[in-house]
């Protein structure tokens, strides 16, 4: 689209940007700022209470849970509920979220780093109606098209499977995922391509050979930042699918609730297990992760 | 891209090296956005055709597709229940944003700085991030619960309200539940727009005897403008979409309290079954968010896109 206002005036100017890129700026290093540090810890017992009650409450036994106070942390611990949470067919929805969200975002992945690798590099009418479509897409509250969407999925016999729950999940995450990888595309020199091309390399083994590893960090970054999504998606679920073959975590959660909705420890016991792997995948890699979730909107 | 500034060909031994730039200049082949496209094409931009279809016809979801004229408009814009959740729409977006922005604007100042604490408070900060609406949705089920919940056990009676019975309280009950959602998600933005001010702005304004409050204003503020309308376009369009949270929540209760656009789409659709009048509300669901979309990026002026590619 706006082709004309990227071109660098120098040369020198491409690699710029990344160098001043991350540079925290040094706030006020004369005193400490008490109102500031008093409004952080504010906001972390906001943001903490309700994560230490689920797990206090997931620790306790029913009648434990009626009768103690609730924040304080149950005088003897029961792992029961995680018990009768992973007898209820817990893993079964676990592999099923695990298999939409792999078949969803390795795909998705694939042919956005395909048309991002087009729309940097590549010129003409085409390319830029197709990079305007993409960022139409992320403005559209897409969740109005599900009852197209439940239409489609049943006409094509699909209703009721994980392949129902894929095909759009790819498709929703297309756009943003374009954005962030061409975001990253053009960060790579222009010369580089160009040493390649008169190698005599062909756009696809460019493409994989130069492009992919030059832009890994950004590939997993937006691999995990749709994984994250399509992990705790809970709308298609909801009107795709219907039986318990089928169901995947965020829809568990929900019917754990209707099941067992006098059995509090238990339902958030399911919580708890719920967002396990993904605490997992915080604590290994935070820094991707939050990359993945900020890239392409702050930079 | 800068070989265009070298192209006018001067003798006719320069034209072999000319035509290996013209076939540099085309680039790649359409053909690699293709599959992209054709998936997004299939299940975002078909659909959204389709809703529009749907609105014109009478569908039980599982029988025959009718076409009816207007009788699904008539019926949607004759119910109050439409105009209330438009209501309820507004009033939800307009309190979560006008708590969520300074809240997350502030944070994003607070945890871009280089204290070791605040490092570590915000690995803390961003937990909600990693769960499903329908796990936070349940967590505050629980702990909003009168009985058993977070009133009793501190022993504070002001908290122990039946908050999501009633219909009072519950709009901004759903609003600090969505904050306490979203927030993280928007101090990461701010964080990583206040990451990206140049350090030399602050040492001059520090030099110039400016204080605290004074750098913030003059120069925090005006250099946030875009990730300010970044956030706040996300923090708008998608306070559309908040389904799931609020029907695990309240399921659009008491009676329609917090029954938003998209829930009362859903249960129009999905358990009235009346798909036609379900798709009416989609495009109007569309239509508001193209509508905000377009009007908060002409806020930000057209060289928006642009400037911030260049910028990163």
């Amino acid at each position: 689209m706006a082709s004309t206002t990227q071109l660098p005036t120098t040369p020198a100017a491409l690699p710029q940007p990344v160098t001043t890129r991350r540079r925290p700026p040094k706030l006020g290093r004369s005193r400490p700022n008490f109102l500031g540090g008093l409004g952080g810890w504010l906001w972390l017992a906001i943001i903490i209470v309700p994560v230490y009650y689920v797990v206090i409450t997931s620790l306790k036994n029913q009648a434990g849970f009626f009768t103690s106070n609730p924040m304080l942390p149950p005088a003897e611990p029961t792992l029961d509920n995680y018990k009768l949470v992973l007898e209820n067919d817990f893993a079964k929805y676990f592999t099923n979220s695990l298999i939409v969200t792999v078949g969803s975002v390795v795909p998705a992945l694939f042919v956005a780093f395909m048309a991002a690798y087009a729309i940097v590099r590549g010129k003409g009418k085409f390319l830029s109606w197709t990079n305007n479509v993409f960022l139409l897409g992320l403005a559209i509250p897409l969740h109005a098209t599900i009852i197209p969407i439940y239409w489609m999925i049943t006409k094509a016999h699909m209703y009721d499977t994980l392949l129902a729950l894929i095909l759009p999940s790819i498709a929703f995450a297309i756009p943003v995922s374009v954005l962030i990888l061409s975001n990253f595309m053009r960060d790579v020199p222009n010369e580089l391509f160009e040493s390649m091309r008169l190698d005599g390399c062909s756009d696809w083994a460019m493409m994989w050979r130069l492009a992919l590893p030059m832009t890994k960090p950004a590939v997993i970054t937006v691999g995990i930042y749709n994984a994250l999504h399509v992990w705790n998606g809970f709308l298609f679920p909801l009107i795709l699918t219907q039986s318990p073959d089928t169901r995947v975590l965020p829809l568990s959660l929900w019917t754990f609730q209707g099941e067992f909705s006098v059995n509090i420890p238990a339902v958030l016991a399911s919580v708890v297990l719920a967002t396990l792997p993904l605490l997992v995948i915080y604590v290994v890699a935070r820094r991707q992760l939050l990359s993945g979730l900020t890239a392409g909107f702050s930079k | 891209m800068s070989a265009t500034t070298t192209t006018p060909p001067r003798a006719p031994a320069a034209k072999r090296a000319t035509d290996t730039r013209r076939t540099l200049e085309k680039g790649p082949s359409g053909w690699l956005a293709v599959p992209a496209l054709a998936f997004f094409m299939l299940f975002a931009i078909l659909p959204l055709l389709g809703v529009l279809f749907l609105s014109f016809t009478r569908w039980d979801g599982l029988g025959e597709i009718k076409l009816d004229g207007l009788s699904s408009w008539n019926t949607v814009l004759a119910d109050p229940v439409t105009g209330n959740a438009l209501l309820v729409t507004a009033k939800i977006m307009f309190f979560s944003f006008i708590v969520q922005a300074p809240i997350s604007l502030l944070l994003g100042v607070f945890t871009a700085a280089s204290q070791k604490y605040r490092a570590a408070l915000a690995v803390l900060y961003f937990v909600p991030l990693l769960l499903s609406s329908a796990a936070v949705a349940i967590a505050f089920k629980a702990l909003l619960d009168p009985n058993f919940g977070l009133g009793p056990g501190l022993g504070l009676p002001l908290l122990a309200q039946d908050w999501l019975g009633n219909s009072d309280l519950v709009l901004f009950v759903v609003v600090f539940v969505i904050a306490w959602q979203f927030v993280p998600f928007h101090t990461l933005i701010y964080q990583g727009g206040v990451r990206q001010i140049p350090a030399s702005l602050y040492e001059a304004a520090q030099i110039d005897g400016a204080g605290r409050i004074q750098q913030f204003f003059n120069i925090t503020l005006p250099q946030l403008k875009y990730t300010m309308i970044t956030s706040s376009t996300l923090m708008v369009v998608g306070s559309l979409a908040y389904f799931d949270l609020v029907f695990v929540l309240t399921a659009g209760g008491p009676g329609y309290s917090t029954r938003l656009l998209p829930l009362h789409m859903y249960l129009t659709g999905f358990k009235a079954n009346d798909m036609g009048a379900a798709s009416a509300l989609g495009v109007i669901l569309v239509v508001i968010g193209l509508a905000l979309a377009l009007f908060l990026q002409r806020l930000g002026g057209k060289n928006r896109n642009a400037s911030q590619l260049e910028g990163a």
